[in-house]
């Protein structure tokens, strides 16, 4: 893949699709009985997703050598952190009906929203730090170690979603077995020697 | 600019830098398109619209009492009435789908005729009725606030009769103290009863007095129309002060019984359900607040309320009860 401005635009654009799809279905009141419920769940649904995709990144490109596709990494980890925004904001809008002092105490009795609380916490160092100025700044060692934080957020997102749902954990668990597929990959070539040197996983452009 | 192809390439080989630019656009169009076509694909696979109004027929034979009457006894709530397609497209029927706005879809086509329910038990007179026999108890319109553990509430306009006049019916010997329900099993009609979210069939129960309450009814229609399958036909518990689990769908067995039952929600989770699931704002639940609650169609929050706002009808049945350890 050569073109990997047009190759960025196509990503930037599919990305927004579910945004735009989402609005519109709300604008036409296709969105059920709660459409509250409905959003707060499909941006959350979203934030995992791009997550997921995100930690695809690596091992994709460790496996079929197409060490371009880091070029989109940057952009999809973005998007996870917009749509985990627009999730908070759907909570602190509609489940707190902007009732900001009651947070708090909604935070420490349901320890799902506590979870759900940090993981979003967890990825603003992330999007601060993702300017190609912050990775010079930072210098690529420093900058890896932290982004290692996207792991925990991954596990922080699953576990949230895990702890929300009542009984049908069938795609919680699906999230889960793919964060642990992506994880366990990294942790398996961590102490399987590599064959020659591996490029660096900080963004090149 | 010169190439290690040298002179090989002749003139008329040589795409037009115009025509080259052309495919160029053509091709990221395409793939704009496609990619495009993809992801809204995709989407709305995972994101399903929201299926069709159904239309059932009318109950014919209801009755109505007057109005002071019905709100003294909580028969009837002054409050604006939920919309028929959000009471029928918003659903928790696990046994078709965990998804509330796929159950309508799911339970489509249900067959709930012939239906028998069979009562028994610690009773003098055991006996099967079928839907007709149901029906012939006098049917009556009853505005019910209905609320859901998950934080959501409804107010529905349901039609049936009181359970007690059931209970009456088969004559209940002393030892009976309390009363199980039991839903249809039968994967072949409810397709998700294959799966193991929860264990089938689904059962509840209620204490004697419970039962008797003239607030406990068994529902066969709303908005004066036979129910639909996705909300429990052909005829279903409504319990109004408590957590709409409770209020058990698609019955086919009552039993009375010495011992208090086991109920699906209080096995699957004991900490979280209890048994009585009385609607209690002062009694969080860990995934759901339990202090306000979101009334399907509003968009602010409102209270909820002690018994789910029945306190003057029922709050003698628990006279002298710790409603924070009998949650």
């Amino acid at each position: 893949m050569k073109d990997t401005r047009f190759a960025k635009v196509l990503i930037f654009i599919n990305s927004l699709i579910p945004l735009t799809l989402l609005l519109w279905d709300t604008y036409r009141k296709q969105v059920g009985a709660n459409p509250l419920e409905f959003v707060t769940r499909t941006t959350g649904m979203l934030t995992i997703v791009f997550l997921l995709v995100s930690l695809t990144v690596t091992p994709l490109r460790r496996i079929t050598g197409a060490n371009w596709l880091v070029k989109f990494r940057r952009m999809l980890g973005l998007y996870a952190f917009f749509y985990g925004f627009l999730h908070l904001m759907t909570y602190v809008s509609f489940d707190r009906f902007f009732k900001f002092k009651t947070i708090p105490a909604d935070v420490a009795q349901r320890p799902f929203i506590a979870v759900g609380m940090v993981t979003f916490f967890l990825m603003v160092p992330l999007a601060i730090t993702s300017t190609n100025k912050m990775v010079k700044r930072l210098g690529g060692k420093r900058w890896n170690r932290l982004h290692k934080l996207t792991y925990l957020a991954g596990v922080g997102g699953v576990l949230h979603y895990w702890m929300l749902v009542k009984s049908d954990t069938r795609i919680p668990l699906t999230f889960g077995f793919v964060l642990l597929v992506l994880l366990g990959y990294r942790l398996v070539m961590k102490y399987v020697p590599a064959k020659r040197a591996t490029p660096s996983l900080f963004p090149q452009s | 600019m010169a190439t290690k192809l040298g002179n090989n390439i002749k003139a008329n080989e040589i795409t037009d830098y115009k025509v080259y630019l052309n495919r160029r656009n053509f091709m990221r169009g395409a793939a704009l398109a496609a990619s495009a076509t993809a992801t809204t694909f995709l989407y709305r696979k995972l994101n399903p619209p929201p299926a069709e109004m159904p239309q059932g027929e009318k109950i014919e034979t209801v009755t109505t009492k007057p109005v002071d009457d019905l709100a003294k006894s909580g028969f009837t709530v002054n409050e604006q009435l939920t919309p028929f397609e959000d009471i029928t497209n918003y659903n928790n029927f696990y046994e078709f789908s965990t998804d509330k706005r796929e159950v309508a879809g799911e339970a489509k086509g249900f067959v709930s005729r012939p239906w028998a329910v069979e009562v028994g038990g610690l009773v003098n007179k055991p006996k099967v009725f079928d839907l007709d026999e149901l029906l012939k108890f006098a049917q009556e319109e009853r505005v019910y606030r209905f609320r859901c553990v998950e934080g959501w509430s409804m107010v529905i306009p349901w039609i049936g009769f009181t359970l007690s006049r059931l209970i009456e019916k088969v004559e209940p010997t002393s030892q009976a103290r309390y009363v199980s329900f039991q839903t249809l099993l039968d994967p072949k009609r409810m397709p998700n009863q294959r799966t193991t979210v929860l264990g089938w069939p689904y059962v509840e129960g209620l204490r004697l007095d419970e039962a008797m309450h003239p607030l406990a009814i068994l529902a066969t229609g709303l908005y004066g129309q036979v129910l639909p399958p996705q909300d429990g036909a052909p005829v279903r518990l409504v319990v109004p002060w408590k957590y709409g689990f409770k209020s058990i769908k698609s019955i086919v067995r009552i039993s009375l019984v010495a011992e208090q039952p086991p109920t699906t929600w209080n096995t699957e989770g004991p900490s979280e359900y209890g048994f009585y699931s009385n609607v209690n704002p002062h009694v969080n639940h860990p995934r759901w607040s339990q202090a306000t609650e979101h009334r399907i169609g509003e968009f602010s929050g409102r209270p909820t309320l002690m018994f789910n706002g029945y306190a003057e009808q029922v709050a003698h049945l628990y006279d002298g009860m710790d409603l924070r350890a009998n949650f």
